[in-house]
C-alpha cells in the first residue's frame, strides 16, 4: 500500500464506530491485550449515543428489591413479541447490572436514591423501574466516560475518517479502506479482526431522531462482504418527536417525559392510551404508543401541528427541571414553550432499528471470519420492537463482548495483508464519487430516498405502498451509479461524504421494504394495514437478508434461536399476559 | 405554544454572509434564501449546501444540541448552530457566520479543534481510592454510595458537550494563543469535576496549577457566558479551584505542618507533554 502512496495502518482489532458499543469494544480489545484502533466518521464524543436521554436499564434492585434478571429477560421478550434472540436478551439481562456498576467505576456519575446507589425510574415496558440515569443526559454521561477510558487505554483513535469499504481476503474480512474527512487523503487498514459498532440508519427517513452520521454504513458494508442480516423491516419510530417547529421536525422528546408521569391528550383533550393500552397507559411499549399517537391525528383529534399534546405541567416546576433539564431547554429554546406550564407536541419520530447484522450472541462474531457487529449494527437482541432502556444496556454488554470476541480472534491468527486488487477496486469508487462521468446529485438523491422510505415504508404500510417504494428503489439501483459529488475538492467534502452514504442507505431501504413486504402479519414495531393481526407462524421466525447487491437480495424466513432452559420463563409470561 | 413564535420575524427570505476559505485567504460570501419558521442558523447553512454551495464545509452531527459539533460564530458570537433561530437575530441585517478562531482553520466553517483532544488525554483520569469503605462508600454488591448532592454538583460539570466555545472565547487562548501553557475552561472543568468526585483517588493539584496553568485564568467570565449548557464555568469550577491552589501552595500554616488536606488521594505520574496548538 505505502508503495502507491497511501496511509496505512495495521491492527489486531479494528472498531469501525465511536458510539457507545464501539468504545465499549475498543476498551475490551485493548484490555484482553489486542494492539486496537478505532476510526469514526465524526469527532471523538459526538456519536449518536450522546442523543440518548431517558436511561440504562439494568435490573439492580435497588429502587424495586423484587427486581432480576428474568423479569427483566421477560420484558425484553414481551416487547420484542417473542422474536428476540433468546440467548441475546438473557444475556443482556444478566450482565447489564455488571455494566452499570463498572461504568461507575470508570467514572460515570448517575442519580442517587435516598440510600445512596444508583437511582432507577420507570420506563414502557419495564415491570420495575429499572433504568439507571442522570438527568435526561444518560447517553452523555455514558460516552464522556468511555471516551475517557478509551483515550486511556492505548486505543488508537482516527477521527473523521471514513470508510468505504471493508477488504477480504479469500473468505474473511482483513480489513477496511475510506479516506480521511480534513483532507480527503485516502487511507486503509489491516486488521485480524473488524468491529461493526456502526450504529443505526435513520437517516433513510426525513422525520428522524438520528444524527447524520446514521446511514447504516455497517449494514451495508456488512451485507456486501457476505454478512447476514436479520429482521431489518422492524424499525422503530419513536412516538414522541417534535413536531414544529420544521426545522426541528422529529427531534426526540425523550421517554423519560412519560417515565416521570407526563400525560398524552388528543385535541379534544382526552386521554386516549385509555382506549390503546388501559394497564400501561403512557408506559405501553413504544410500539404501541406511536400507532396510538398515529391513529389520533388521522383520525382528526391531532393537535394544530399534527401530533398529541404531553403533558407534564401538572408536575412541581422544579422538579421538572431537574429530571428533564434538557427537555426544558430544548422546547424553550426551539419551539418557545415553557413545559412547566404549558403542553408539548409531539409526533412519532424514526429513531432505532431493531434488525442489523445477525451475530453469535456470545462473541459478535458475523457469518464471516474476521468480522464482528455489536450495538445497533447488530440484529436479535431486540426483536420487533426495542424497550426504552435496552439500548445503552445492549452497547455496554455486547461491545464489551464484541471487543473480547474479536481480541480472541486477533490472538489466535497470524498477520493478514491487504489484497492489492480489492484496494485499488475501492480507490477506483471513491476516485468515481469525484472525478467519474456521472451526474446524479446525492443531496438530491438523499431526499428522494427519504420521501421513498417515508411515503411507503413507514410507521404503517401495506402490499401497494411497499410494492410501489420497491419500483422506486430499483429505479434508484439504476442510477447510483452515476453518484458524483457536484465538487471534487478533497477536503472536508459533504458531497463526497453523502456518495457512499446515499449508496449504503439504498442498500438499506431495501432491506427494510423487502423485509416489510415479505412479513404479512402486523408485530411490534411492524405494522400492516393489509395483515393487521399475528401470524403464528410469523412469529416462530425471523427474516435473514443476504445478498451480493441490491438486485440479487435474498430474504429466508428462519426460526428464531431459542434456547431450552428460558422456555418456562417465557411461557410463564406469556400466560400472565393471557391473564390479563 | 408554536403560537407564542414573534410574528413580527415571521418566514421569509434572509440573508446569510459565511466566511469561505481555508488558511491561505478567505472572505464572507453572501447567500440568500428562504425561511421557515423556526429555522435554525444549521438548517439554513445546510440548505445553502445543499443548493447553493454544495462544497460549503460544516461540521455537525446531531442538531438537537447535544453533540456540541457545530459552534460557530454567529454574528460574532459563538454559538451552536443548530440551537440559534434565525428569527432571534436582527431581521434587517444579514447574518454573518464565521469559524471558531481560538483553533486553526481546516476550511470554511471547519476548524481543526484536535487540540482539545489532547489536553484531554493529559488529564489522569477518574481513579477510585484504593480503599474504599465497605457499607460508607461501596457497598456489598460494589456499587458506589454517594449523595444526590454531591451528584449533582458534579453534574454541572459533566453536563458539557464539548462544544469548544469556552475554549473559542477564552483570552488567554484566543488572543495570547498561550495553548501550551494552559489548558482552558473546558478542562478547568473537565478537573474539576473529577476533583469533586467523592471517591477519586487522584491529587490534582499541580495539574490544575502547573501544566493546567490556571493562574493564567483572569476571571473574565466570557466562557460562562458563551456555554450553550449554561454551565456556571468560573464561579463553580475555576474559582474554587484557584482558591484551593492558593490555600494548599500558600497557607504558612500548612506548610509548617508538611501535610495536606488532600492526604489518601495519589500523585498523578507526572506528565510531560504540553499540548501544542
Amino acid at each position: 500500500m505505502s508503495e502507491q502512496g497511501i496511509e496505512h495502518h495495521d491492527y489486531d482489532v479494528l472498531i469501525l464506530g465511536s458510539g457507545g458499543s464501539g468504545l465499549r469494544a475498543a476498551i475490551a480489545a485493548a484490555e484482553a491485550g489486542a494492539r486496537t484502533g478505532l476510526v469514526c466518521k465524526s469527532l471523538l464524543g459526538k456519536a449518536h449515543t450522546v442523543m440518548a436521554e431517558g436511561g440504562l436499564a439494568a435490573s439492580l434492585g435497588n429502587v424495586a428489591p423484587e427486581d432480576g434478571w428474568s423479569t427483566h429477560f421477560q420484558d425484553t421478550m414481551f416487547g420484542g413479541k417473542y422474536l428476540n434472540n433468546w440467548r441475546m436478551a438473557e444475556l443482556h439481562a444478566k450482565e447489564a447490572p455488571d455494566r452499570a456498576r463498572e461504568l461507575e467505576h470508570w467514572g460515570a456519575v448517575f442519580d442517587r436514591t435516598p440510600e445512596r446507589t444508583m437511582s432507577q425510574r420507570a420506563f414502557g415496558g419495564h415491570t420495575y423501574k429499572r433504568l439507571v440515569h442522570i438527568g435526561d443526559r444518560t447517553g452523555l454521561e455514558m460516552i464522556r466516560t468511555l471516551h475517557d477510558r478509551t483515550v486511556h487505554s492505548n486505543v488508537e483513535v482516527f477521527m473523521e475518517t471514513t470508510v468505504t469499504r471493508l477488504i477480504k481476503d479469500g473468505d474473511r474480512v482483513v480489513g477496511c479502506f475510506g479516506y480521511r474527512r480534513q483532507t480527503g487523503e485516502l487511507i486503509s487498514f489491516s486488521a485480524k479482526a473488524l468491529v461493526l459498532a456502526t450504529g443505526g440508519s435513520g437517516r433513510i427517513y426525513k422525520i428522524t431522531s438520528n444524527s447524520q452520521d446514521c446511514t447504516g454504513d455497517g449494514y451495508a458494508l456488512a451485507y456486501e462482504a457476505g454478512a447476514q442480516l436479520v429482521d431489518m423491516e422492524f424499525v422503530q419510530f419513536h412516538p414522541t418527536g417534535m413536531v414544529y417547529p420544521p426545522g426541528v421536525a422529529g427531534l426526540l422528546v425523550t421517554e423519560a417525559v412519560r417515565g416521570e408521569g407526563g400525560i398524552l391528550r388528543n385535541a379534544n383533550g382526552e386521554r386516549f392510551m385509555e382506549r390503546y393500552d388501559p394497564k400501561r397507559m403512557e408506559l405501553s411499549t413504544r410500539d404501541v404508543v406511536a400507532r396510538s399517537i398515529y391513529t389520533e391525528v388521522k383520525e382528526g383529534r391531532g393537535t394544530p401541528h399534527g401530533g398529541a399534546y404531553l403533558d407534564v405541567s401538572h408536575l412541581d416546576s422544579d422538579y421538572v427541571k431537574r429530571k428533564l433539564p434538557s427537555m426544558y431547554d430544548q422546547f424553550l429554546e426551539l419551539a418557545g414553550v415553557d413545559i412547566t406550564k404549558e403542553p408539548m407536541q409531539v409526533g412519532p419520530t424514526c429513531h432505532y432499528f431493531m434488525g442489523g447484522v445477525k451475530v453469535d450472541p456470545d462473541t459478535g462474531v458475523s457469518r464471516v471470519p474476521g468480522l464482528f457487529a455489536t450495538g445497533e449494527a447488530s440484529g436479535g437482541m431486540n426483536g420487533a420492537n426495542r424497550l426504552g432502556g435496552n439500548s445503552l444496556g445492549d452497547l455496554l454488554v455486547f461491545g464489551r463482548r464484541a471487543g473480547e470476541g474479536a481480541a480472541a480472534t486477533a490472538n489466535a491468527s497470524g498477520p493478514v495483508t491487504l489484497p492489492p486488487e480489492a484496494v485499488a477496486d475501492a480507490q477506483a469508487e471513491i476516485e468515481g464519487f469525484l472525478h467519474g462521468s456521472g451526474n446524479e446529485n446525492p443531496f438530491h438523491m438523499h431526499r428522494e430516498l427519504q420521501k421513498i422510505m417515508g411515503d411507503g415504508v413507514g410507521i404503517f404500510r401495506d402490499e401497494e405502498g411497499l410494492s410501489e417504494a420497491i419500483g422506486k428503489l430499483e429505479e434508484l439501483d439504476a442510477r447510483v451509479a452515476n453518484l458524483r459529488a457536484p465538487s471534487d475538492r478533497l477536503d472536508y467534502n459533504p458531497g463526497l461524504q453523502l456518495c457512499r452514504e446515499v449508496k449504503n442507505m439504498l442498500t438499506v431501504s431495501h432491506m427494510i421494504a423487502r423485509g416489510a413486504l415479505l412479513r404479512e402479519e402486523s408485530r411490534g414495531a411492524h405494522s400492516r394495514l393489509d395483515h393487521t393481526g399475528y401470524s403464528d407462524y410469523w412469529g416462530e421466525h425471523n427474516i435473514i437478508v443476504e445478498g451480493t447487491s441490491t438486485q440479487e437480495m435474498s430474504l429466508t424466513p428462519t426460526p428464531v434461536v431459542k434456547r431450552d432452559e428460558l422456555e418456562a420463563l417465557v411461557e410463564a409470561r406469556k400466560e400472565a399476559e393471557k391473564a390479563s | 405554544m408554536s403560537e407564542t413564535i414573534d410574528l413580527a420575524h415571521a418566514p421569509g427570505p434572509r440573508k446569510l454572509q459565511i466566511w469561505r476559505g481555508d488558511l491561505t485567504s478567505g472572505e464572507l460570501v453572501e447567500y440568500e434564501l428562504e425561511t421557515e419558521p423556526g429555522m435554525v442558523v444549521l438548517d439554513a447553512v445546510l440548505e445553502i449546501q445543499r443548493s447553493q454551495a454544495p462544497d460549503l464545509a460544516v461540521r455537525w452531527n446531531c442538531k438537537a444540541a447535544k453533540c456540541g459539533s457545530c459552534s460557530a460564530e454567529v454574528n460574532g458570537r459563538p454559538r451552536l448552530m443548530c440551537k440559534t433561530r434565525l428569527d432571534h437575530l436582527p431581521a434587517d441585517e444579514p447574518i454573518t457566520v464565521e469559524p471558531m478562531r481560538a483553533f486553526p482553520l481546516i476550511r470554511d466553517l471547519v476548524t481543526d479543534v484536535s487540540w482539545n483532544y489532547r489536553v484531554n488525554k493529559q488529564i489522569t483520569p477518574f481513579t477510585p481510592r484504593e480503599s474504599l469503605k465497605p457499607g460508607v462508600e461501596v457497598n456489598e454488591k460494589g456499587e458506589f454510595l454517594i449523595d444526590q448532592a454531591d451528584t449533582d454538583r458534579m453534574s454541572e460539570f459533566r453536563k458539557c458537550i464539548e462544544c469548544f466555545m469556552c475554549q473559542d472565547v477564552c483570552h488567554i487562548l484566543r488572543d495570547h494563543r498561550l495553548h501550551d501553557r494552559y489548558y482552558g475552561p473546558r478542562f478547568m472543568m473537565r478537573m474539576a469535576s473529577l476533583d469533586m468526585h467523592p471517591l477519586d483517588g487522584v491529587d490534582r493539584l499541580d495539574q490544575i496549577a502547573d501544566e493546567g496553568g490556571i493562574g493564567l485564568c483572569n476571571i473574565t467570565k466570557c466562557c460562562t457566558e458563551v456555554c450553550p449548557e449554561g454551565i456556571h464555568i468560573t464561579d463553580n469550577a475555576i474559582i474554587p479551584m484557584k482558591e484551593r491552589v492558593v490555600d494548599q501552595r500558600h497557607d504558612p500554616l500548612l506548610k509548617l505542618l508538611h501535610r495536606t488536606p488532600n492526604k489518601g488521594r495519589r500523585k498523578p505520574p507526572p506528565r510531560t507533554e504540553t499540548p501544542t496548538l
